[in-house]
């Protein structure tokens, strides 16, 4: 029965959302109007987040082994 | 010249068994003078943690943003428009319908309206019958299905005592008088509508009370707006609580008196205000003052709080001022034996100036009365607006008051009044004890029978009202404007004729709904049996 409690904890975290936002009181079209509106902008953060947190995270990384004294393979080939 | 530091102002120690139980309460009110008092005095005005503030904002700001949004669609036609716009010809006038609180009625008030106005169909004792409608368009009309929602228990009605009641044997001197006066009276108190019950009436009103005499009103809120302009006018200060009743803040501003407010409960605010006012005088030609009356009230409706009356007496005394007290919620409800604040704190009734008060609440009728000596009550009989103007009482509801206050006293040889005071007063002390176990947040003193349970978020007003009544229970919820917006509560009023059971019924229906709606924001909420553990003591002497 794990499914059917998921299910109620969704349901009941659904309910929060509705009550917290009040989207409770508002008549179906505007319901549609706010989810629409709040999914497309959730999309489009979690788009945003997949196109640029993999490179900004690489750079961080390149940045801190940079601070700590390891050299770059770029360098090391010129030299060469 | 007055002393800077009187010896009662410097004393801050509280005796050991005053013990302040939340922290936050003297942030509100202001520290007490524990020396002053016989019996522990705990409130409770606990602030919820922060994100319940962040997201009552949030649900306020989504609720403004849709409020634009269909104004917006109104103005252009694109909905067809339910509410009052003016008309064409007066388009270029200055608008009528722009301020927030319109703003607020049509698009928040309008959304969650089928929670306030239901028409009952029965007497409101501890459990009545709703008549059952629904809407078609979103509240905007309603309509009767004809069906009646029967038995749903009252936690919204203030009868404190249980007097709403249609028991035959109860009521038969009521009516009695009934055919014996009938209904109407036609006249006003001073051309032909004094009759000896009203007399009767007063006498016993000024005997339950310990005063010399007593006045009675047709109306309880007619007894404080028509009153104080007859007490007070021009030249004289009026020093009212932040959160007096309209009664009061409408015969305030009625009299033509400067009216000055202290913060709620607080009785360095209002020391603060009384010292300016005998050091500064009137505001331009720095005379005395006439008279400097202080306006408070015995329990506070919103917030369950009684007023703090030993201090306020001492402090009237020591800077010559008068007190008037509205004891609307308070007469029948605390005291051993019901008979209010005055004896709740164990003071004689003749600290108090200006006794007033209610029968609407704890004496299931309806009307008002002012109290106090008798050149005070002589005065109002020919000065009042009320006497002059307004139809005096009518008979049965006058046989109604004179038969609840003798049970109340015992004169008509039972104890069933002292019976009903005591299971009053247990009811109170319980549903409170365990609200607080479950952890709500509910606002006000331990011994007031009005107890207010917060919701905070707009959102869960409409829900908590309508599941509720799902689960048979009526409760009043109340938000903007009768509290602060953020601040919004379902007010339960406790009565001694809710037995035991319906207590608990409404007790778990709220435990439930607690869950399932998240209300239980308190952080302080105690155990059920704290003897098993010590709490911390604030001791402030050595």
């Amino acid at each position: 029965m794990d499914i059917k409690s998921m299910k109620n904890y969704l349901y009941w975290l659904y309910c929060q959302f509705e009550l917290i936002t009040c989207s409770y009181l508002m008549e179906p079209w505007e319901k549609l109007l706010f989810y629409t509106f709040n999914i497309t902008m959730l999309v489009m953060l979690l788009y945003t987040a997949y196109i640029f947190v993999p490179v900004h995270v690489s750079m961080a990384f390149q940045f801190f082994l940079h601070l700590f004294g390891n050299q770059h393979e770029n360098t090391v080939s010129v030299v060469k | 010249r007055q002393n800077i530091l009187s010896p009662h102002g410097c004393k801050f120690l509280e005796a050991p068994h005053n013990r302040v139980t939340n922290s936050t309460k003297q942030d509100k009110n202001g520290i007490s003078n524990g020396t002053l008092y016989k019996k522990t005095f705990i409130e409770h005005f606990e602030q919820a943690p922060m994100y319940v503030a962040v997201l009552t904002f949030l649900g306020f700001g989504v609720g403004t943003v849709f409020g634009y949004l269909r104004d917006f669609m109104r103005a252009w036609g694109l909905e067809k428009r339910n509410v009052a716009t003016e008309r064409e010809q007066q388009k270029d006038f200055v608008p009528l319908y722009q301020d927030f609180e319109n703003f607020y009625t049509r698009n928040l008030y309008m959304r969650i309206r089928d929670n306030w106005n239901r028409p009952i169909c029965s007497v409101p004792g501890p459990q009545f019958d709703l008549m059952e409608r629904v809407t078609d368009d979103y509240n905007w009309t309603f309509r009767f299905t004809g069906r009646t929602i029967k038995n749903v228990i009252n936690m919204g009605s203030y009868n404190y005592l249980g007097f709403a009641e249609t028991d035959v044997n109860a009521l038969k001197t009521v009516t009695i008088e009934l055919q014996k006066y009938g209904t109407g009276i036609c006249s006003t108190r001073q051309e032909m509508g004094t009759l000896d019950k009203h007399i009767e009436l007063e006498k016993l009103v000024a005997n339950f009370l310990g005063v010399e005499d007593a006045m009675v009103f047709g109306m309880g809120f007619a007894t404080n707006s028509m009153n104080i302009p007859a007490l007070v006018g021009k030249g004289c200060l009026i020093l009212s609580d932040e959160l007096n009743h309209t009664s009061l803040v409408l015969g305030a501003r009625l009299s033509g008196a400067t009216i000055r407010i202290f913060k709620h409960n607080n009785m360095q605010s209002l020391e603060k205000l009384l010292r300016d006012a005998i050091i500064y005088g009137q505001p331009r030609s720095r005379r005395a003052w006439r008279k400097i009356i202080i306006l408070v009230e015995g329990i506070y409706s919103m917030e369950g709080s009684i007023v703090r009356l030993p201090e306020i007496v001492s402090l009237k005394k020591k800077y010559k001022a008068y007190l008037y007290l509205d004891e609307a919620h308070s007469i029948g409800a605390v005291g051993a034996t019901g008979r209010g604040v005055v004896e709740y704190f164990g003071m004689s009734p003749d600290d108090v100036d200006v006794l007033m008060g209610t029968f609407t609440k704890s004496f299931g009728a309806a009307g008002g009365y002012i109290a106090g000596r008798k050149d005070l009550v002589d005065f109002l009989r020919t000065h009042s607006h009320s006497a002059v103007y307004a139809t005096s009482m009518c008979p049965p509801v006058a046989e109604q008051i004179i038969r609840a206050m003798k049970c109340l006293m015992g004169l008509d040889g039972t104890t069933q009044g002292l019976q009903r005071v005591r299971q009053l007063g247990k009811n109170t002390r319980y549903f409170r004890r365990r609200l607080h176990e479950m952890g709500f947040i509910i606002y006000g003193n331990d011994d007031s029978p009005v107890v207010p349970l917060l919701l905070y978020m707009p959102g869960k007003i409409g829900a908590f009202a309508r599941r509720m009544l799902e689960k048979n229970i009526g409760v009043v919820v109340v938000g903007f404007p009768a509290t602060p917006i953020t601040e919004s509560r379902a007010r339960f009023c406790v009565s001694a004729a809710h037995t035991r059971e319906m207590l608990n019924t409404v007790l778990n229906a709220l435990d439930e709904l607690g869950d399932f709606l998240q209300l239980k924001y308190s952080r302080y909420s105690k155990s059920s049996h704290p003897e098993l553990y010590e709490e911390t003591r604030l001791e402030l002497e050595d």
